[in-house]
């Protein structure tokens, strides 16, 4: 006799078949759009990796961290110092710049995580505003005026358009599978019981700190990789637009409109959040405060998202992380 | 003995929560333990699983002191527990549940996992309903999920808090068929129960707290005829 446990629903069948099928239009976007959607996209999906790491931070491991544009602007940081000061080329100094990221996360978790709840909250934003001044400090990279990229000096414009284009999307794909993928392997079994009862994890067996540890960790890498992705794009950075807390503040939005602690959540945000951000943000401080209002109104009556509210009244579950149990 | 405490203390404030406790559980035997509420019993298990720190005093489980260990660690080498208010992953299934707890708990690779928490949705009655989240299940299965769940880590020693608490009588009698199978497997058990009979009908010994102290301890029916027991716990004067 042999139990079985199937990993798929019907719909999350076809989900990921029409999800393939995107990501193989949009890889030929070059070739039938135009250049300024490529840009639009880079923007949008630097947007999107940090409200997975977001969600992956606060949603999974139970931390609300209000500081992760420290890693963001690291990430940025690191890449335009690379390409000016070093000669690496740009696009390669994306993983590099993450990686760098990655690893300062682990003494900054040392201060963070001596802090809880609210406290933690705080205390990650002051960390990130400690980082901002030390950054702006440094005249290597311009100060407190910032400076802009020209490592890509003599590259073409297309060449450079096209490969950021590829490599953010690239990343887009490579976040949703690697987190995907994380949260159904036996670790994410333990991260899902963390989100659940952080107690009752622990008491179940489950190493609740290293856990911990090693989110705040791949989410520094991957705020840092869409930091540097977003200054390859945009050319030109500053501490105040590399570490500004908006960042923060974008990601929890497009979270908590999508649906926390579930990977369906970031990308049904971030459609929204584009969407809300093309035809509303000429309308200036209107704008931010309808996105404000918007949170609130979301989270006093629908606090599981768009995503919990699909999945509760329809049964929605692409990207499903549940294991089903048939008996033998 | 598998599991030896000796002078437990523990503080909260000025408020003296367990004053020197002193006991042992003998392998495959079943201590209950009993005391009026706020009495410090669940401040005990919470001393032994790991969840609060001792003040003073040692625990040996398994021959080791094991008091400066994490609540996992202690898990992991033979401590389950259950709450007296069942923390259930709840946008978990209950099978998923299991699943946590016999992969770390049990330091199980997912497919001896698989077959461990088939076999105790089965004799914890759970099968039917293994696929439900557990967050939305009826008192008594969240209850029977807390058991099954401290199952899954496959435990030498098993702690259940107060697990027939607000059951009707006829669930929970079915709980206590339930653990006696799980006794008569061998596993060591330390059960916190107020439903008296329930008790009576499985442990070995009984052990009575009163305002963090031990009041008696022994065989069930000679702790129950104890004057000072009868009136602390029942409110009978001799």
């Amino acid at each position: 006799m042999n139990a079985k446990v199937v990993t798929n629903t019907a719909n999350s069948k076809v989900g990921i078949s029409i999800a393939v099928l995107a990501v193989m239009i949009a890889a030929a976007l070059p070739y039938w759009g135009n250049p300024y959607w490529m840009y639009e996209f880079v923007n949008i999906a630097c947007f999107f990796i940090f409200a997975m790491m977001w969600n992956l931070l606060a949603g999974y491991g139970g931390m609300v961290s209000v500081g992760q544009q420290a890693f963001f602007g690291i990430g940025g940081y690191t890449m335009l110092a690379l390409g000016n000061l070093a000669g690496v080329n740009p696009f390669i100094a994306i993983p590099l710049a993450a990686i760098l990221a990655a690893i300062l996360a682990y003494p900054l978790s040392k201060l963070a995580f001596r802090l809880q709840g609210g406290y933690f909250a705080i205390g990650t934003w002051v960390i990130s505003e400690v980082v901002r001044l030390t950054v702006a400090n440094i005249e290597m990279v311009g100060g407190g005026a910032g400076t802009s990229l020209t490592a890509f000096r003599g590259v073409s414009r297309t060449f450079r358009q096209y490969t950021t284009y590829w490599i953010a999307l690239g990343c887009v794909v490579a976040t949703i599978a690697l987190i995907y993928i994380f949260l159904r392997s036996k670790q994410g079994l333990a991260l899902q019981a963390i989100r659940d009862s952080e107690v009752a994890a622990e008491s179940q067996g489950v190493d609740v700190q290293k856990m911990k540890l090693a989110v705040y960790i791949v989410a520094a890498f991957g705020c840092g990789l869409a930091g540097a992705l977003y200054f390859v794009s945009n050319l030109r950075i500053s501490p105040d637009a590399a570490f500004s807390v908006n960042w923060t503040a974008f990601g929890i939005f497009i979270v908590m409109i999508g649906g926390i602690g579930r990977i369906e959540g970031p990308i049904i945000g971030t459609i929204l959040f584009w969407a809300i951000n093309h035809y509303f943000s000429d309308f200036g401080t209107w704008y931010l405060i309808g996105l404000g209002v918007l949170a609130i109104l979301m989270t006093l009556f629908a606090k599981e998202g768009i995503a919990g509210l699909l999945h509760k009244h329809f049964g929605w579950d692409v990207l499903t992380t549940k294991r089903i149990f048939k008996a033998s | 003995m598998l599991l030896k405490v000796e002078n437990a203390n523990k503080s909260y404030g000025a408020l003296k929560v367990t004053r020197n406790i002193s006991f042992e559980v003998a392998e495959g035997e079943t201590l209950g333990i009993l005391g009026p509420n706020g009495a410090g019993k669940t401040t005990l298990f919470n001393l032994i699983s790991g969840d609060a720190g001792l003040d003073e005093g040692s625990i040996y489980f398994n021959g080791s002191e094991i008091s400066g260990l994490r609540p996992f660690q202690r898990c992991r080498s033979g401590i389950g527990r259950s709450y007296q208010v069942p923390h259930p992953f709840g946008n978990m299934s209950v099978f998923e549940n299991l699943m946590t707890a016999a992969c770390f708990g049990g330091m199980l690779p997912e497919s001896e996992a698989v077959k461990v928490a088939e076999e105790i949705l089965e004799v914890t009655g759970l099968t039917s309903v293994a696929n439900q989240p557990a967050g939305s299940m009826t008192l008594l299965n969240r209850k029977r999920l807390e058991l099954a769940r401290a199952l899954s880590t496959r435990p030498k020693l098993l702690l259940l808090d107060e697990i027939a608490g607000g059951l009707t009588e006829h669930e929970a009698k079915e709980l206590v068929d339930e653990l006696k199978r799980i006794k008569a497997a061998g596993t060591t058990m330390i059960w916190i129960e107020h439903v008296v009979h329930a008790l009576m009908s499985i442990a070995d010994r009984l052990l009575v707290i009163n305002f963090g102290e031990k009041l008696a301890e022994g065989l069930p029916t000679d702790v129950m005829n104890d004057a000072e027991v009868k009136r602390v716990y029942m409110g009978i004067e001799a």
